[in-house]
């Protein structure tokens, strides 16, 4: 019973709800003690109750079919996940695996529907969560994706910078993007994001390397 | 050493794209074939903006840069 109203006190699905609806929530809820490096779902799977962090921390996350792993966020006390695919309906979006020992509280997808129907102001509070999420995916990609292009791309510009003779070398975006491994676009916004960080200037047909120190940092070469 | 777009005449097709979006004004269809307009007006052109090699579909297109280190 302290674990299910430890979530609703924690937990942004529930703010703003009054004491009779909190209560009427309640009553759908269960709980669960997992124990440190124990797999709460498993990707793929189907989804069957949302799960919302009391204490401890649980890894979100999806496995390559060559074995890698990648996280997709750290749930700590009042996080929930598994939110989408339940919501959605289909199978666990990612995997979870507490890395500590965790307490959650959970409520199940076949209850879910009622819970909702029966309390407007958690609905509107679903879709802010799962506004949130959506926004953490964005820059997760932007992470991804984007931050080891940059790098690249520091390092194409170090490599092809005037040479000891005074020789300047001319590159289009499009050969950036070929050396790089990525899309022009790409090459376009890491030369932006490296001119607002300070790294380079954008000139006319020109590209001046003004910090040449954080661009090697960057570029993850040696100096 | 090019300060102007380089055109490729055998990969221009024509589509004229890019003369729509340059900002400068500096490229022009003659022939079907994008042509930079005159040089003077490329040169004037304080932004550089690459948009016409963005936008080309054939690669016909480049600008290029160089880089050069700030003392």
């Amino acid at each position: 019973m302290v674990a299910k109203v430890d979530c609703l006190r924690l937990s942004a699905y529930f703010s703003g709800l009054d004491s009779e609806e909190l209560d009427s929530i309640r009553e759908h809820m269960f709980e669960k003690s997992v124990a440190r490096g124990e797999v709460i779902i498993f990707e793929g799977e189907p989804a069957t109750a949302i799960y919302i962090v009391i204490s401890g921390v649980v890894k979100v996350f999806k496995t390559s079919t060559d074995g890698k792993e990648q996280i997709i966020y750290l749930a700590r006390p009042g996080d929930s996940f598994n939110d989408v695919p339940v919501f959605g309906g289909g199978l666990n979006l990612a995997s979870a695996e507490a890395i500590t020992q965790v307490n959650l509280c959970g409520i199940k997808k076949d209850e879910l529907k009622a819970i909702l129907l029966g309390n407007p102001k958690l609905a509107e509070n679903v879709l802010k969560v799962l506004s949130q999420r959506v926004e953490q995916m964005v820059s997760l990609v932007e992470d991804l994706s984007f931050r080891r292009v940059t790098g690249r791309v520091a390092k194409i510009l170090l490599e092809n910078a005037e040479d000891t003779n005074g020789q300047r070398h001319r590159l289009t975006q499009q050969e950036m993007a070929a050396m790089a491994g990525t899309a022009r676009e790409m090459i376009g916004r890491s030369l932006k994001l490296l001119e607002d960080e300070g790294k380079v200037r954008l000139e006319r047909n020109r590209i001046v390397i003004t910090d040449k120190k954080a661009l090697v940092e960057i570029a993850g070469v040696g100096a | 050493m090019a300060k102007i777009p380089i055109i490729d005449r055998n990969k221009c097709n024509g589509c004229g794209l890019c003369v729509e979006v340059c900002s400068c004004q500096a490229l022009v269809l003659v022939d079907n074939t994008v042509e930079v307009r005159e040089k003077r007006e490329c040169h004037q052109c304080t932004k550089w903006c690459t948009m016409c090699e963005m936008v080309c579909t054939t690669g016909a297109i480049q600008c290029s840069f160089e880089v050069v280190t700030e003392e």
